[in-house]
């Protein structure tokens, strides 16, 4: 196998890990906070990106074609959406299953990324069909000895790599962040200590959704497609990813996001004669994974009351 | 569930109440599977509804259950012949002995599914890929005309038994959502992998060979009094004897021991282990068993419907048969049946709602899970002797 290609490999491992990344840091936020699964995820990611989708459509409609100025509102406005969504998920329908078994809130969810992606399928026009996402990153490429390497693929990797340091500086650099990290090490110290409960668990759902949202649009840009159904294989990935990482930490999530596109990648290079396999076979990793560290690679450190 | 135990009446309770049920319940059924306008399928739902509401306000529910478990083995018994009726009723027309059978066949899996969650507190969110695992045994043995049949059904169940051996290790290993992980992604996998296998027909999916017994082929409509049949009702009955069997075995399950140590696991499995219960081999006993249930119905649903395909056992599909055991109320068999019902019959009676299939149903359970979380049809409070009330 040549350099070029182990290249492209390499190139296209850590894109689809920044992606997965990006969305495992939100199930771990999530579970973090408030010790739940939010199956939605995927689902509501996938929202956040129609959304975006649906900007730019206004955007077009109302003549602001530059594809910088675009790029940026459809990124604030999608954000922004899904992390009102994440937050009013979490307000109405998390919270109200807090003392009901974990399987209840995981199903809850599970049957919302359903709800969600029905609706979408069956309300947004036309909206059974992939769309067609605008490329809106230059289409520049560099040619390095048989590796094209896309400028665009650079950017994307750029900005969502800054954004986990970014969201890694919040957790441990802020008041917010400090915050987030009491109510996921005991909820009810955090209380008598005067940090409000509820803000926190809202603003934690908001930063998972809205980073989320991010590694949509990305998705979007890097696949020029965008359809009703991405959300429910990149939701299990990222799940996967969190769950591999170990749950209720930042870089277990995004170590998992990487093994996981790492799988995939080394799945299509070794299989070549049968690449469709890479999917099974990085599935089949996770669950030997599971079996060997069942509570992840980097473990909680809690302990089990009796 | 321990209000359920207050609520029992002191006396046992006479045949009438019960006996009316499955009277009102099997008309109801007959009606509802002819009923062929949408306005007659809505009338019927908001007669249900109605005759719910007036059933809880006058206090009816603890009555038929008090007679119910009074006179347990009877009224199963009579559930099976008004089951029977139904069927005979139906027995010229297709379409409504198809859907009848499906709603048996899903009730069937929900009986498995109900190992798992209901009793032992296991999650598998991979029901409809040993469902699936099933009713491709079924499709390759069928190639083999010198097996019978009857082997090939349950070839299923032990073929999504094995299938799930390979996940015993990491199920019983790991816990909650950890081991959701485990078995979602075997689903994933499990349907990815009959997509892009070229043996196991690719997305294509296989032709399934139809049931048959010594004399008795299930592809022909049997001829009665001088009438053929439909041919489905070779099905309808067969798997109405599969589920009194399959009723049976799981009631004696969670009646016996075996039974008490699943209870015992899922409430607390540090303190059923310190009293002793081996909480791997309980939660490896539901496993297999669950999805040998599974692989069962799987296979049958393969002869039935003659034709199967990777999309038909998507995780979508496992989500829906989870839904079925959430539905009826965990730990519930007939909770299963009713919800198998709602979920398998109504998006089929009501071909409005048939594209808005999967939101109503998530929403249906989401509701369910907000403001009922013990199911439709709860699970009663565990009865140490058959023909008393309340454990007394």
């Amino acid at each position: 196998m040549d350099l070029g290609l182990i290249a492209q490999y390499l190139a296209n491992g850590i894109m689809l890990g920044t992606m997965y990344a990006l969305v495992a840091v939100g199930f771990t936020l999530f579970f973090g906070v408030l010790d739940v699964i939010k199956f939605s995820h995927g689902d509501v990611l996938m929202l956040g990106t129609f959304a975006g989708f649906t900007v730019w459509l206004g955007l077009q409609a109302a003549g602001i074609v530059n594809p910088w100025l675009q790029l940026v509102i459809i990124l604030i406005a999608s954000m922004a959406f899904t992390a009102a969504i994440g937050a009013m998920i979490a307000k109405w329908l998390v919270l109200p299953l807090k003392k009901a078994p974990p399987l209840n809130t995981l199903l809850l969810t599970l049957m919302l990324g359903t709800a969600i992606r029905e609706a979408v399928r069956l309300f947004y026009p036309n909206g059974s069909n992939p769309k067609a996402f605008p490329a809106l990153l230059p289409s520049a490429s560099i040619d390095l000895g048989g590796f094209l390497l896309r400028a665009d693929s650079v950017i994307l990797v750029a900005a969502g790599l800054s954004l986990i340091a970014g969201l890694n500086l919040v957790l441990n650099r802020t008041r917010l962040g400090l915050a987030i990290r009491a109510v996921a090490q005991d909820e009810e110290t955090a209380r008598t200590m005067g940090i409000n409960y509820m803000l926190v668990v809202l603003a934690t759902f908001a930063i998972g959704s809205g980073v989320a949202a991010f590694a949509g649009i990305m998705n979007g840009l890097y696949y020029s497609e965008i359809n009703f159904g991405m959300g429910l294989l990149l939701g299990l990935i990222g799940f996967s990813a969190a769950i591999v990482g170990g749950l209720g930490n930042l870089y277990g999530a995004i170590l998992g996001g990487f093994i996981f596109a790492g799988l995939q990648v080394v799945g299509a290079a070794l299989l070549p004669f049968a690449s469709a396999y890479k999917d099974v076979f990085a599935f089949a990793v996770v669950i030997a994974i599971m079996a060997w560290k069942p509570t992840g690679l980097i473990p909680e450190r809690t302990s089990d009351r009796v | 569930m321990s209000d359920i135990a207050i609520d029992a009446p002191a006396r046992p309770k006479g045949l009438l109440p019960g006996a009316a049920t499955i009277l009102a319940v099997s008309v109801y059924g007959w009606a509802l599977l002819t009923a062929e306008e949408d306005w007659q399928v809505i009338g019927l739902l908001v007669l249900a509804a109605a005759v719910g509401l007036v059933g809880k306000l006058a206090g009816l529910g603890p009555k038929v259950l008090a007679s119910w478990s009074s006179n347990e083995a009877t009224m199963n018994g009579g559930a099976v012949l008004g089951l029977l009726a139904v069927i005979f009723a139906l027995s010229t027309q297709h379409f409504p002995l198809l859907m009848l059978t499906t709603t048996l066949l899903y009730f069937i899996a929900s009986l498995g599914l109900n190992i798992q969650f209901g009793y032992t507190g296991m999650v598998n969110f991979a029901g409809a890929a040993f469902f699936g695992a099933g009713a491709y045994t079924a499709a390759v043995l069928g190639g083999y005309a010198w097996i019978p049949p009857l082997l090939t059904i349950l070839a299923g169940g032990v073929v999504a038994m094995v299938l799930s051996l390979l996940l015993v290790y990491p199920i019983v290993r790991t816990t909650g959502h950890y081991a959701a992980v485990v078995t979602i992604a075997f689903g994933v996998l499990f349907k990815t992998f009959l997509e892009v296998n070229e043996i196991l027909g690719g997305p294509q999916g296989l032709m399934v060979e139809s049931m048959k017994l010594p004399g008795w082929d299930f592809n022909n409509g049997p001829v009665l009094f001088g009438v053929e049949m439909s041919f489905y009702l070779n099905y309808a009955l067969f798997a109405t004897a599969l589920v009194a069997l399959i009723f049976c075995l799981v009631r004696r399950l969670e009646r016996s021991w075996l039974g008490l140590h699943m209870d015992a696991v899922r409430l607390d499995e540090t303190a059923a282990a310190c009293f002793g219960i081996s909480v791997h081999r309980t939660k490896i006993l539901a496993f297999l068993s669950g999805n040998f249930i599974l692989g069962i119905a799987g296979a049958l649903y393969g002869m039935m419907i003659s034709f199967i395909a990777p999309a038909s056992f998507t995780f979508s599909d496992s989500l829906l048969m989870v839904s079925i055991v959430l539905l009826g109320g965990m730990g519930s068999p007939w909770g299963g049946a009713l919800a198998a019902a709602i979920v398998v019959l109504l998006p089929e009676k009501l071909q409005v709602l048939q594209e808005y299939r999967f939101l109503l149903f998530s929403v249906l359970v989401m509701l369910v899970l907000l403001f009922r979380p013990d199911g439709l049809l709860p699970r009663q409070i565990r009865n140490y002797f058959p023909g008393r009330e309340g454990g007394k």
